[in-house]
């Protein structure tokens, strides 16, 4: 019926029509299947060790345990660096849609500030997605308890325990023991990164820096199996870390503490030592500043108002101030006229109050300015008599009165157990040549000998030098760390390193000795008003660091402003027969304050009960 | 062949109670054999994908219960009640679309979604069978290979409701809707050459539809071409499917041992995902049991199109067959990263979804189909 083609439906027609075109759809949909079957072949077939792989690194994780970091103990086992739990708010970027939101809502239970969120993104960056990233640090119980109350609302925020530095006595102890923070940049390339991989935070000053290797310990591991959110399903092996060292330093947080009250409202430093071991006792930089911000990193404010405080807190007085000797080098310079011989000990002189070079050139002025009389070695001492000292460098000469400052510590690191000190100055005609570009001249020798002009020490120097007088020679290297404990339980201890010993007659050390004793027990020494008459034998030199000079024009020193008022020094030992502190004090602008101060700490010492370091516990 | 004279149903099953009762509620043996499999099956990779939780599986039973209900109901209309049934629900869905339009809640951003206080659904659903039996009863009336006019207002029946969709934004919807329309219109019969202009023409439309396309969607497209460019936010999902699926080899890591799953890398793994879950715990081996069950069911639907008696029935059943086909094969397809992530569920085996009931009423209309056959051939 070709007419009717395309009129009238052909029903058989259309029926193979719609049957072949069904054949055609079957084959393609076979032909699909086979594509499937044939993907899955080559994904689960040829790629299957590939995936698995992949499905591993996704599932097993080797996570590092942080090891807990050593604590400090001063020498009764006071603790003075201990770890303290912190609990962080921490986001896990893949679980989170919408940060900024989640971000938001959660403003609304805890206060989340501008600085937390610029460290968040900051970390963010840094980490990539895949690390959950602290949110906010040192959430308090009250706002866990509001955090813990909403969690449900929070897939993907947890609240993540952590261990970290605390200082519980603060400012007390910064001076020596430092701080750790947060690991930077720069250190992070020069860390051993496998050790340091569950670490954030690093010693960056003081003790908490030179003993960063002992304080740290050894990273564990833990071969875990994580979900997707990072969070530990099994634990299937664990290597435990080697925990840090425990220090125990020699310093007597009684002594330590007693010397930051007696300096209270002045600027300086205070140095005790024992001298029989070169342990420190004390080491006291005033004003100091709490270190428990900076663990955390110390706000921007905060930290501009520690820097630009006019009392300059966060400079460590005690190793790195470099002051005058002043008169606190008499007793150095008559060892050294007595070393080399250079003086007779019987030798005196008439005093007028102020010395002339034989050739009339120049007048040095004493600081009394009529005059001490007739003044002997030991009497110079006692009185502090400047024109004897101006005679004594002049005959001595610079070169031999710096070798004997050199040999009792001065003008170098004391190589005391911290990175941070600096050398002070012992300056030689070499040293001004190179430097100022100029001739040493006979009054640079002259001002020497009364411990001004060019020469600088720390109160560490200071302390570590009395401390040689107090054992005639022989002396040792300063040191803070008087033993460690290992995590097995084992002794460190430290091994006091004897210096070069500086020999000396009997009688000369007697002589030198006894006119320091007179500074503090005779009517005529220098600090016998401002120290008083101790309970204990007790030897010292008195110095005044000028600061402004008055040109040898008497000002009523009231009329004087305090920030140019005199340095004061104190150097000074006890018991004399049994030495057992040395210590040194500076006071800036503080006119005659040292001995009092010192008498203060000295005192600290002597009333405490015990003060033997007690013996390291037997393993 | 059998095939054209195909025996009487009474005579067909051994079993007298069964295929009784069978016949009775109009239901096609083979056919539920073959679902009820498929949804075991589903069940069972279900019970580990969803975590071993109770609930998920109590959910998913009651909807599936729900689903079959609807397949009963629909099996019980005879295919002439339907074709007469097409126009209106067409026109109903259509009128449903336009308003989720206006006034649709919003929903996953997207606007599709129609709020009656005590149901939600998607108008688009209705859509999956309405285009396909409304464009079927057309056809029926038409001679067949159909002319250039009715191919045009067959087009227009596809591309206004799969425009409405496009717009809601459901874009993988919109491309199942128009893919089921032009299923009816291949099977009726489309001239080839218009097939080849069609090509060239959609060919020519993928720049300008990239245009006009969401961030998101073209991210999507972006992420399939190279799912390693971002491989913790839009290739994720990808990558760690991917994993799920290789690692699991031959045989699988064992029902419940999957790693990807269970400690959360795979995302959407009871939903979406559902295949990946399939293929890291029973293998290569599971994957294919699985794939089985999905032909045995498509492949039952071709039969009962082949052998369906009139031109809306063959037209129906082929394109509700060949549409279940394609939802198994771009849900498949993604999830071993041979097509870019569209929101298509696995079906009958992953979790949830409106379109369950939609496909089990697809599966009504076939065994309508086929129980509805008189015994005289033509």
């Amino acid at each position: 019926m070709p007419s009717l083609q395309g009129l009238v439906k052909n029903h058989p027609q259309e029926k193979r029509l719609f049957q072949r075109r069904l054949w055609v759809a079957g084959a393609i949909i076979l032909s699909l299947f086979i594509v499937l079957i044939a993907r899955l072949i080559f994904l689960q077939f040829f790629e299957h060790q590939r995936y698995t792989a992949l499905s591993d690194d996704n599932q097993f994780a080797l996570l590092p345990i942080t090891p807990p970091r050593g604590l400090i103990y001063d020498r009764h086992g006071v603790l003075l660096a201990e770890n303290r739990p912190i609990f962080n708010l921490m986001l896990a970027p893949t679980k989170i849609k919408n940060i900024p939101a989640t971000i938001k809502d959660l403003q609304t239970l805890l206060s989340i500030t501008d600085e937390d969120l610029k460290y968040f993104d900051k970390q963010l960056k840094q980490n990539g997605r895949f690390n959950p990233v602290v949110l906010k640090t040192k959430l308090s119980e009250d706002e866990m308890a509001r955090f813990y109350v909403n969690q449900y609302r929070f897939p993907g925020i947890d609240v993540q325990a952590e261990l970290v530095r605390y200082y519980p006595l603060g400012e007390n102890f910064v001076s020596a023991l430092g701080y750790v923070g947060r690991i930077n940049v720069q250190e992070l390339k020069t860390l051993d990164p496998k050790n340091y991989l569950g670490t954030h935070y690093i010693g960056k000053l003081g003790i908490e820096k030179f003993y960063e290797p002992q304080l740290h310990g050894q990273v564990g591991y833990q071969q875990v199996e994580t979900d997707a959110n990072g969070r530990i399903v099994r634990v299937l092996q664990r290597t435990p870390p080697v925990s840090g060292h425990d220090l125990h330093l020699s310093i007597d947080s009684t002594v330590q503490l007693a010397a930051m009250r007696a300096m209270s409202g002045q600027r300086g430093a205070i140095v005790a030592i024992d001298p029989r071991t070169g342990q420190v006792l004390a080491l006291a930089s005033v004003p100091g500043y709490d270190p428990n911000p900076f663990v955390f990193g110390i706000s921007p404010d905060e930290y501009t108002a520690l820097r630009d405080s006019p009392d300059r807190p966060l400079y460590n007085r005690a190793i790195r101030g470099q002051y005058p000797l002043a008169s606190t080098i008499k007793p150095f310079s008559a060892i050294a006229a007595l070393y080399y011989n250079a003086v007779d000990p019987d030798w005196t002189i008439s005093d007028p109050g102020y010395y002339t070079l034989p050739n009339g050139a120049h007048t040095y002025r004493d600081w009394k300015k009529k005059g001490h009389g007739r003044v002997s070695m030991a009497k110079a001492i006692t009185v502090s008599c400047d024109t004897y000292f101006y005679q004594v460098a002049r005959i001595l000469g610079i070169d031999r009165l710096g070798n004997m400052l050199s040999l009792f510590g001065y003008g170098a690191k004391t190589g005391l157990d911290v990175d941070e000190e600096l050398s002070g100055l012992v300056p030689t005609p070499a040293w001004k040549l190179k430097t100022k570009g100029e001739k040493w001249y006979l009054g640079d020798t002259i001002v020497a000998g009364i411990g001004q002009g060019y020469l600088l020490t720390t109160p560490m120097q200071m302390a570590e030098a009395v401390s040689g007088i107090a054992m005639r020679g022989h002396h040792y290297q300063p040191s803070l760390v008087a033993y460690q404990t290992l995590s097995q339980g084992k002794i460190m201890p430290h091994i006091p390193k004897a210096l070069t010993p500086i020999y000396l007659s009997d009688d000369h050390w007697n002589l030198v000795i006894n006119a320091m004793r007179d500074v503090v027990a005779s009517g005529a020494g220098t600090a016998h008003y401002n120290f008083g008459v101790p309970p204990y034998s007790v030897a010292a030199k008195t110095g005044t660091g000028q600061v402004y000079s008055t040109f040898g024009q008497e000002i009523k020193k009231t009329g004087v402003p305090k920030h140019l008022m005199d340095n004061s020094s104190f150097i000074a030992f006890a018991p004399i027969e049994n030495p057992q502190i040395a210590l040194a004090v500076v006071v800036e602008n503080g006119g005659h304050a040292a001995p009092s101060i010192a008498r203060q700490v000295m005192d600290a010492f002597f009333n405490e009960e015990e003060h033997a370091l007690p013996p390291p516990p037997t393993p | 062949m059998h095939y054209r004279h195909p025996p009487h149903p009474e005579f067909s099953t051994p079993h007298g109670s069964t295929r009784s009762l069978l016949q009775k509620w109009h239901l096609d043996a083979n056919l539920l054999q073959a679902l009820l499999f498929l949804i075991s099956l589903g069940l069972f990779i279900l019970y580990s994908a969803g975590n071993e939780d109770a609930h998920t599986i109590e959910g998913q039973c009651i909807r599936l219960l729900f689903a079959m209900a609807v397949l009963m109901g629909v099996a019980q209309i005879p295919p002439y009640r339907l074709r007469s049934l097409a126009p209106w629900l067409f026109f109903i869905g259509l009128f449903l679309l336009l308003a989720v339009m206006a006034i649709g809640d919003i929903g996953k951003g997207a606007r599709r979604w129609l709020d009656f206080g005590f149901i939600r659904f998607q108008p688009s659903e209705i859509m999956k069978l309405a285009i396909p039996m409304y464009l079927a009863s057309l056809l029926h009336e038409k001679i067949l290979p159909p002319r250039l006019k009715t191919l045009l207002i067959a087009l227009a029946i596809v591309l206004i409701p799969a425009g409405l969709t496009a717009l809601q934004p459901d874009l993988g919807t919109a491309l199942m809707l128009a893919l089921t329309g032009f299923c009816v219109i291949f099977l009726a019969g489309l001239p080839y050459r218009y097939l080849l202009i069609a090509l060239a023409i959609a060919a020519g439309a993928v720049p300008i539809l990239w245009h006009f396309m969401h961030a998101y969607q073209q991210q999507r497209v972006l992420t399939f071409l190279n799912p390693e460019l971002d491989p913790l936010g839009h290739g994720y999902h990808i990558i760690q499917s991917k994993i799920a699926i290789g690692s699991g080899g031959l045989f699988g890591k064992g029902w419940l041992k999957g790693t990807q799953s269970h400690l959360n890398f795979l995302p959407e793994h009871a939903t979406d995902f559902i295949f990946a879950v399939a293929g890291e715990e029973l293998g290569l081996l599971g994957a294919c049991i699985l794939l089985l069950a999905y032909a045995w069911v498509i492949g039952r639907g071709l039969f009962i199109a082949y052998t369906a008696q009139d031109t809306f029935s063959r037209l129906l059943a082929g394109s509700l067959a060949i549409t279940f086909f394609f939802n198994v094969f771009v849900n498949i397809g993604m999830v071993c990263g041979l097509l870019p992530v569209v929101g298509i569920p696995l079906p009958l085996v992953s979790y949830g979804g409106t379109s369950m009931v939609t496909l089990m009423a697809a599966f009504g209309v076939l065994m309508s189909i086929q129980t509805h056959r008189r015994l005289w051939s033509k």
